[in-house]
């Protein structure tokens, strides 16, 4: 259960403002981990919404699957910066939120087997508001896979927790990946979670945003974080988000652009 | 029972004997001083009258008397047949206005076009006072139930439409893109996410819609009535029986604070989940 996304010259101007994307190319094999990593406000964000169907009126196409986006689909799993859980829901009708069908005998095995792996086994008739925010971030985890999409977009998924939490998500994640082989497209701004998660790491400059750079990060996981590799892979990635963002000085969207 | 004052978030173990506690050293209290006002009101009351002789008994009548009174009219059935057919009206009438009220709200809360073309009218019409109305409803209705259920309904109808716009407005748009990234219908947004969203909104509504709907029993039933609470009062006033009149706004206030006391408890319940200021 894995797909693969296809993003062909996509280019997106919101009405009032400058374009954000310009002839954007990437290609994500099924299963692949591809972190997008740019400067902020650089429209990373824009190009997953415009994938989950949230954001529309583009120009280029967006494929998965070779199908066009067209609407948000069940087939394409997305998960926002925070948790956004329902919170009149408890985790168990959180995590089944998505699924067409509601009845309990029949989405029980599913959701046991989601809340067992993203480690929530005694919080399933809890409400939101009893969770920490590590807690909460593994629910909504679980809800945007219930529907079983093969392709989960992450936008910075972990930013809002502290640096242990957020670690230990990660790992989470990438267990939870090596289960189910979703493929998975992330935007993150931190270099270390970029080079930890993904097999690639897309480099965008600055608004508009096209691929700057492509960066492969061919470890074995479980990755070291200190290894060696990971502290020259980093110190090159700083580099070239340096060169990425620097444009942005005399470029669009600043304001000392034209 | 459930406690009033529930803590926002789950105490940690070590806490929760503490917690438990004071919960159950501070309910009391907080029924004693709930309590406490009523009851000197009720003892300045017998004291003023009875005992001091202050006010004539067809001024302000004693509360013993008022009780006999009331003793009376219960054994007369007549209590019961006012109480019965105020509650049956306000019950109607509340029930017509609030159900009009959500099915309005939620059209003029999901479309700005439809708020842009109702709610300026709609303001207009609330800013008639409800009195304004009887005559006219009087004239196209004739004297019934027609005009005062209906003069009650739109009673209710505001407070429940202005609450409930509002609380559309106000549901996080973070939410409503939960339901737009899982593929929801526009009528399952609205029942998904929407409603149980402003609930918090559409309770208050409910209760204060519930109040008018008293308010506007009473308007409704001053004026051309055989029965009701309302008429027992224009009954008192005409017969120059204060007693009457007394057992009559008793009993209102009694009704009115059951009915709110009814809500309070559906809106605790219903909304357990919130995580919000309580109150200290």
């Amino acid at each position: 259960m894995s797909s693969t996304i296809r993003i062909e010259r996509v280019s997106k101007s919101f009405k009032a403002g400058q374009p954000v994307l310009h002839d954007l190319n990437l290609e994500i094999r099924p299963s692949e981990i591809v972190s997008l990593l740019g400067p902020s406000g650089c429209g990373k964000s824009t190009l997953l919404r415009l994938l989950s169907g949230l954001e529309r009126d583009h120009a280029g196409r967006l494929l998965v699957d070779g199908q066009e986006i067209v609407a948000p689909s069940r087939a394409v799993g997305f998960m926002f910066q925070e948790p956004r859980l329902l919170p009149w829901l408890t985790v168990r009708d959180n995590i089944t939120f998505g699924l067409q069908v509601r009845d309990r005998r029949q989405t029980e095995p599913l959701v046991r087997e989601l809340i067992e792996q993203v480690q929530l086994g005694e919080c399933a008739d809890l409400l939101p508001r009893q969770l920490s925010g590590g807690m909460a971030q593994r629910v909504a985890l679980a809800r945007s896979l219930a529907t079983q999409p093969g392709v989960l977009l992450l936008d910075e998924p972990f930013s809002a927790v502290d640096a242990l939490t957020r670690m230990r998500l990660q790992e989470l994640l990438l267990s939870v990946w090596q289960r189910r082989r979703f493929t998975m497209l992330l935007v993150t701004h931190d270099i270390d979670e970029a080079l930890y998660l993904s097999d690639r790491v897309a480099v965008l400059s600055g608004r508009p945003a096209t691929v700057r750079e492509i960066v492969h990060v061919d470890l074995p996981r479980p990755r070291d974080r200190r290894a060696q590799e990971m502290l020259q892979q980093r110190a090159h990635l700083l580099e070239a988000l340096r060169v990425a963002g620097s444009n942005q000085l005399t470029g669009y969207g600043t304001p000392f652009g034209v | 029972m459930r406690s009033n004052t529930r803590p926002a978030t789950r105490p940690a173990p070590q806490d929760v004997a503490a917690v438990e506690t004071r919960r159950t050293a501070r309910l009391p209290t907080a029924q004693l001083v709930a309590l406490a006002l009523p009851a000197a009101l009720l003892v300045a009351w017998f004291v003023a009258t009875d005992v001091a002789q202050l006010f004539r008994a067809n001024q302000l009548p004693a509360p013993t008397q008022v009780l006999r009174t009331a003793a009376d009219l219960a054994a007369g059935g007549d209590l019961f047949r006012h109480v019965s057919a105020s509650i049956g009206r306000a019950l109607a009438g509340f029930g017509i206005g609030a159900t009009l009220a959500l099915l309005v709200s939620v059209v003029v809360g999901l479309s700005k076009i439809v708020e842009q073309a109702l709610d300026p009218t709609l303001q207009g019409i609330r800013s008639v006072p409800s009195l304004a109305w009887v005559p006219f409803l009087l004239l196209w209705m004739g004297i019934g139930e027609t005009p005062r259920v209906t003069l009650i309904a739109i009673g209710a109808f505001f407070p429940v439409y202005v609450n409930l716009v509002s609380g559309i407005r106000n549901v996080d748009r973070k939410l409503v893109e939960v339901g737009y990234v899982f593929g929801l219908s526009r009528a399952d947004l609205v029942r998904r996410i929407i409603v149980p969203a402003a609930l918090p909104y559409l309770l208050t509504g409910l209760r204060v819609g519930l109040g008018q709907a008293w308010l506007f029993l009473v308007a409704a039933e001053l004026i051309a009535s055989v029965s009701g609470l309302g008429f027992m009062l224009i009954d008192g006033q005409n017969n120059a029986r204060p007693d009457i009149m007394m057992v009559s706004i008793l009993t209102l206030a009694l009704l009115g604070k059951l009915s709110d006391g009814l809500l309070r408890t559906v809106e605790r319940r219903a909304l357990a989940w919130t995580d919000t200021f309580q109150g200290r």
